[in-house]
């Protein structure tokens, strides 16, 4: 839909345009359209987590809650909370960075910048791992109580799209290296990009909703 | 029900023989007809060589026209089951009166209405509609593909072998025995502890994936791929109507999908949402599931509108009454569709101000669905309506769905509600609009674009007949529901042992005779296609326009090639081939450039039915199985990312013969 | 078209046999004002629907295509006159419905007290309520009578023109009480407790049953509720007095256990704490596990975003 709307009226006396007569590709042109959707689609998933946990999330069932996790201590450690969300919000300007070198067409710092925003997703996910591995320890599971099944339940929504986003921008790098920055690449480097920064969205949302919400007053 | 009590089998995990009914006669007789069936088909297939044809031209097939056909056919398949399901059930309340059982145990009844409601919902009505819609828009829009042809070919995989999961659990296990929205704690672990709950989550899970991945292409393909000049405001009413139902299907299924994620997780891993214990709340799911639920109903119905309000327009020869009224009253229905759900349980006991609300709003739909239908008929009004049969469902739908509607609207009234929920006065509206809205829409839509997709008309006579039939058959059989409903009867009652309720028979003796009169609509219908089939010679339309009709699909011929339009049309007003047919357009016959087209890819079946695998071994709890499958999915669908080579050009000599060919045939007929 | 038309006429009888359909027909007051709404609103709508229904025959018949002589204007599509009658008379009928929706939804609002007793007869000032505690078991009901101190399965009794007032909850999965006679259905569900104000007028036999769908034994979940005059209550209250046994925590497990088509049996002693305790989900178990425990629990820890809502409806 590119040479459209010109040809719309012809004029006075002539017979109006039919057709085109020229062909154009239009590969991909609705890509990043279709990616959009598919975001918000996961948007409302996200808000019926959040809805559920707002309606259950103070369900403790005689079990811990954010502020005591029943051994004297608190269920939710802000400092560690805190340097996750420091992570992920770097690693979505890194994300960005990658992007600026992508448009440009520079295959070698691309990656490079690209690379560093999977190694903030994992040391993400590896802080991710030991706050719940510590959780289970103390024997706070999804089992114990409706507000556990839906903090873990979000925060494992959660961190189930951060190892999707490394899975990809891993096999992104290997089809960059393959085929270059070819405008096919190119796009799904961009969806990448909006998913990873939803990514970070949703935990800036855990982290204020859930997290300070729960520990604050 | 945790899975990790007894050591299960690796392999079977809690699959014994005993999961197959091999005594229960009835099963084992489908059974052997489904199995002879199957490898008549098979056979036949092999004998004439057809594998290779089916696989590359249909299995693997992009092509939006194929895909469209291929839902309508799994629809229509389903609908055998449905239907089946339906007059099991009309037999049973119709003799399970005066100390009678019936024939019907409560674990057969309850699996037959919750397979019937979810194989009618999802399996039938909704690929029905998907079906449709993909086969039309693109021609409609002038477009020659959707926006993601691989993922519309993932889509129909997906919808498919959901549909195979609801019918392998009558063979293997159960079915679900908690009605078709599945509410905790009745589906829970505690009360429902075998497979017929997991084979009824993962049957949505998948066919709700199925549908979301539809919804995306298609939403973005009505955005993006519309035809020089077609703004949103000359956009056909069926595009109008599809437009609204992808937007609702994208922002309402995600919480289909919450909402059987986490009873999912319930059931399998012991979370609490909807335990009554340790703080969950079963009130959580009824209301996620009505959210979806509410929206999903009318997800069905808009396309259907849509079908009316072109079928209207055509066959009375004239433009449609009140466009832009038309386009505001969708909008409308799609928006306030959302902030109505709680009509669904206003006996919960909400507290009067939260159900006034929601009554109100609920109220406030039927005013653009009257303007609707207002606008048919002032359609008709000083036009010249010709009753062929697409018409006769449109004149039969209007009469029908006043009166579901009006018994909609008595729902929506909390106080009234109070003595109609649940009560067979409900499962009377529900079948009147699905049947006198959807089923009536999609028998008009069938028998309107029929020669479009295989180039020849269905013959008229059996088509009426199967109009009058289903007409009939529709009252005879629900008037009386109705009527059983306001003398207290509840749905989903198997046996009348109270002797109070004696009376009321004659009423179910009726209804299973309305059931046989719609039956004999189907049977009407088939035979229309058979006959049609065997005398498309004669019905053979060459035109590519047989109703004079007034929409771009009319302007390419009947089948329309692979790539839809030999050259993109432009578009200058509402009804844009009646437009070109007034002001004198003359097909080009010269000048044909190559056109660049999508490459089949067998990723979707193979990825579908790996999904297939996964959820039958995870419903078993067959761990190594559901691993290994899981593992080989991510493998295919990471490994089709390594596909570049996804198009190729169709030359331009081979348009320009195939469009040769067409303006012979068109010469031909003078 | 002879056999459409004989098949057609099925129906007729199918609606002249509804003239004794009970919810047309109720006997307690609530019902009655229900059925007058239902009436109400569909003769509202009526005219509207009737109309329009007969405008569909009347122009698909008129504007036929062998009729030549009527008008044919194939490009009239659009009218400001009409588009405002389209859009009017709906909104019209709307507003009027939903006038009697919005102040319905309060004044029949299943929570309200019964303000009065027939149309023309309010409730005397200081008139109690009777209670009913209700709790709905697969597949059967309980009917506890706190102040008389019985309790019933599957029988229920209530004095004509006397208030009700029942409280619902269930065992296990949800159920719905419904008696059309009386009053609309409400939910019984585990763990939470919903109410329900009635009054019946005549004395007699109604049938009541249970209209949310909850498994195998659903169908046979019904039971007999009793309009009857002071004085035979009484009775009533009498004879199960007499007849009936205990009902503790113990005979409450035992009678839970799911069970179809239950007779009809009375109790003569109840555990004045049984119903709360069901409500609370800790028959039998530590008051610890008990539901109202952990919601104070809950209240003391909860906060921000995660409130506990105690009122969980
Ligand atoms: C689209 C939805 C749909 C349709 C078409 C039907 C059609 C029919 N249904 Fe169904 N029904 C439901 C949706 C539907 N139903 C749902 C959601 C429930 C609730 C389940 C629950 O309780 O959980 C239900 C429940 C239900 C009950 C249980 C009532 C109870 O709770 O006690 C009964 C009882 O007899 C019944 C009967 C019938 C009958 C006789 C027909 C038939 O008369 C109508 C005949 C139908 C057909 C012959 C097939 C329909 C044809 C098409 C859809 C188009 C075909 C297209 C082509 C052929 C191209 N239905
Ligand atoms: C195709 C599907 C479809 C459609 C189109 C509708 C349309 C409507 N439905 Fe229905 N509904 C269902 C499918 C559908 N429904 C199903 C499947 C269920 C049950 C699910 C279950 O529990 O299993 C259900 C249940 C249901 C309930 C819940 C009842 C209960 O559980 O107790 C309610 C309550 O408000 C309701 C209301 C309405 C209304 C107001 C409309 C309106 O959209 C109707 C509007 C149309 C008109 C009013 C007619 C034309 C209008 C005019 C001519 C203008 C003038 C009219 C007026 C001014 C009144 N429906
Ligand atoms: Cu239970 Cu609301
Ligand atoms: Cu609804």
């Amino acid at each position: 839909m590119t040479t459209t709307t010109t040809l719309s009226h012809a004029k006075d006396g002539e017979a109006p345009v039919f057709y085109l007569t020229e062909e154009h590709d239009h590969d991909g042109h609705s890509t990043v359209i279709g990616f959009w959707i598919f975001l918000m689609s996961d948007v409302l998933l996200f808000c019926g987590l959040f809805a559920i946990y707002a309606w259950l999330g103070g369900h403790y069932a005689n079990g811990p809650s954010p502020l005591d996790d029943g051994h004297g201590g608190q269920l939710f450690h802000l400092p560690v909370v805190a340097v996750n969300t420091v992570i992920m919000l770097a690693s979505s300007f890194i994300c960005a960075l990658a992007m600026v070198e992508t448009r440009k067409g520079n295959v070698g710092p691309a990656l490079k910048w690209f690379g560093l925003t999977a190694l903030f997703g994992v040391a993400f996910l590896y802080n991710q791992v030991t706050e719940y591995g510590h959780m289970a320890e103390i024997g706070a599971t999804y089992q114990t109580s409706a507000f556990l099944s839906c903090f873990i339940t979000l925060i494992i929504a959660h961190s189930f799209h951060v190892l999707t986003g490394i899975v990809w921008v891993a096999i992104l790098a290997v089809q960059v290296l393959q085929h270059g920055l070819n405008p096919a690449n190119e796009r799904r480097a961009v969806c990448f990009s909006m998913f990873w920064n939803f990514i970070d969205i949703t935990w800036v949302c855990v982290f204020i909703f859930v997290y300070l919400m729960g520990v604050l007053r | 029900m945790s899975p990790d009590t007894p050591p299960l089998d690796p392999i079977f995990g809690r699959l014994t023989l005993d999961a197959i009914p091999y005594q229960e006669p009835i099963l084992v007789v489908t059974f052997a007809v489904v199995a002879l069936a199957g490898i008549f088909a098979v056979g036949a297939l092999t004998y004439f060589r057809l594998w290779g044809y089916l696989w590359r031209e249909w299995i693997t097939s992009v092509d939006h026209k194929r895909i469209g056909i291929m839902y309508i056919v799994l629809a229509i398949i389903m609908l055998v089951r449905g239907f089946a399901d339906a007059i099991m059930m009309r037999l049973q309340q119709a003799i399970a009166f005066n100390g009678s059982e019936g024939y019907l145990p409560a674990h057969h009844y309850d699996q037959i209405f919750t397979a019937h409601g979810v194989i009618m919902i999802f399996f039938v009505a909704t690929p029905l509609i998907v079906g449709v819609m993909n086969f039309v828009i693109p021609l409609q829009i002038g477009a020659r593909d959707v926006s993601f042809p691989y993922l519309n070919n993932l889509g129909f995989w997906l919808t498919a072998v959901a549909a195979i999961l609801v019918n392998v659990s009558l063979f293997v296990g159960e079915f679900s025995q908690g009605g078709w929205v599945g509410e905790p704690p009745l589906t829970g672990a505690e009360a429902s502890p075998g497979v017929g709950v997991d084979y009824y989550l993962w049957a949505l899970q998948i066919s709700g994936l199925g549908t979301i991945i539809g919804g995306i292409n298609l939403l973005a393909t009505i955005i993006k791929m519309r035809a020089p000049g077609l703004t949103f405001m000359k956009l056909p009413i069926f595009c109008w109507t599809s437009l609204c139902v992808n937007a609702l299907i994208v922002l309402s299924f995600p919480f289909l999908t919450i909402a059987v994620t986490l009873l999912t997780l319930d059931r399998l891993f012991g979370t609490h949402f909807f335990t009554a214990d340790f703080g969950g709340n079963p009130m959580a799911y009824v209301n996620l599931v009505w959210i979806w639920g509410h929206p999903e109903v009318y997800i069905l119905i808009l396309p259907a509108l849509g079908v009316y309000s072109e079928v209207a327009a055509v066959f009375s020869g004239k433009r449609l009454f009140g466009y832009t009224s038309m386009v505001y009253a969708t909008v409308s229905i799609t928006v306030i569709g959302f902030v109505v759900w709680l009509h669904h349980f206003f006996t919960m006991g909400s507290g009067a101000s939260v159900n006034g609300f929601f009554g109100l709003m609920t109220a406030l739909i039927a005013i653009p669905t009257g303007v609707k239908v207002y606008n048919w008929l002032f359609t008709m009004y000083r036009g010249r309506v010709r009753f062929e049969v697409p018409m006769m469902w449109t004149i039969s739908f209007m009469l029908t769905f006043l009166l579901g509607g009006l018994t909609g609207v008595l729902c929506s009234i909390p106080a009234a509600d109070f003595q109609l929920h649940n009560s067979l006065f409900l499962v009377g509206h529900f079948h009147n609009v699905a049947i006198g809205a959807i089923v009536f829409a999609m028998m008009a839509a069938i028998d309107y674009w029929f020669p479009k997709a295989f180039g020849f008309r269905l013959e008229p006579f059996w088509g009426k007949l199967s109009v009058w039939f289903w007409t009939v058959g529709f009252f005879v059989a629900f008037l009386p529901i109705y009527v059983a409903g306001l003398s207290g009867v509840t749905r989903r009652t198997r046996v009348f042992d109270d002797p109070s309720e004696q009376n009321l028979q004659i009423l179910f003796v009726i209804a299973a005779i309305g059931a046989f009169i719609a039956l004999l609509g189907v049977v009407f219908f088939l035979v229309q296609l058979f006959v049609s089939i065997r005398n498309r010679e004669a019905l053979r339309d060459t035109t590519g326009d047989p109703w004079n009709a007034r929409t771009l699909e009319w302007s390419t011929s009947s089948p329309p090639p692979e790539y839809n339009f030999a050259f993109t049309p432009v578009v200058h007003d509402v009804d844009a081939w009646a437009d070109m047919k007034a002001r004198g357009y003359s097909r080009p016959s010269e000048g044909f450039k190559p056109i660049h087209m999508p490459r089949n890819t067998a990723t979707g079946i193979v990825a579908s039915v790996l999904l297939l695998i996964f959820s039958f071994a995870v419903i078993w709890y067959m761990w190594l199985v559901a691993g290994v499958s899981f593992a080989l999915l991510l493998l295919v669908l990471i490994g089709h990312t390594f596909n570049y080579n996804r198009s190729f050009h169709i030359p331009a000599d081979v348009v320009a013969r195939t469009e040769s060919e067409r303006t012979r045939l068109l010469a031909q007929q003078g | 078209m002879k056999p459409h038309r004989i098949i057609a006429l099925l129906p007729l009888v199918a609606i002249l046999s509804a003239c004794n359909a009970v919810v047309l027909h109720p006997s307690g007051d609530v019902a009655v004002q229900q059925r007058d709404l239902l009436l109400y609103a569909t003769e509202l709508m009526a005219i509207v629907i009737v109309p329009v229904a007969f405008l569909t025959i009347l122009f698909a018949w008129h504007y036929r295509h062998t009729n030549t002589k009527a008008r044919y204007e194939p490009e009239w599509h659009h009218s400001t006159k009409l588009e405002v009658v389209i859009w009017g008379v709906p909104v019209i009928i709307i507003i009027f419905l939903g006038m009697a929706t919005w102040t319905t939804a309060h004044t029949l609002d299943p929570y309200r007290q019964i303000t009065r007793i027939a149309p023309d007869q309010l409730v005397p000032p200081g008139t109690k309520p009777l209670q009913i505690e209700v709790v709905a078991l697969d597949w059967k009901w309980l009917f506890i009578y706190p102040e008389q101190g019985i309790a019933t399965v599957n029988d229920v009794a209530a004095p004509v023109n006397q208030p009700i007032e029942f409280r619902l909850t269930s065992s296990r999965v949800q159920n719905a009480l419904s008696i059309p006679a009386l009053a609309g259905q409400v939910y019984a569900m585990p763990g939470m407790e919903t109410e329900l104000h009635a009054v019946i007028n005549e004395p007699g036999d109604y049938r009541g049953y249970s209209s949310r769908f909850s498994g195998a034994g659903f169908s046979k979940m019904h039971f007999t509720f009793h309009g009857k005059s002071a004085a035979d209550f009484d009775k009533w209250v009498a004879d199960a007095k007499a007849t009936g046994t205990t009902l503790d925590s113990a005979t409450y497990l035992q009678l839970a256990v799911p069970s179809e088509g239950e007779p009809v049996h009375r109790y003569a002693n109840v555990d004045p704490e049984l119903y709360k305790t069901i409500l609370d989900r800790c028959v039998g178990q530590s008051p610890n596990m008990c539901l109202s425990t952990m919601r104070a629990n809950d209240l003391k820890k909860g906060n921000g975003l995660c409130r506990p809502n105690v009122a969980s409806n």
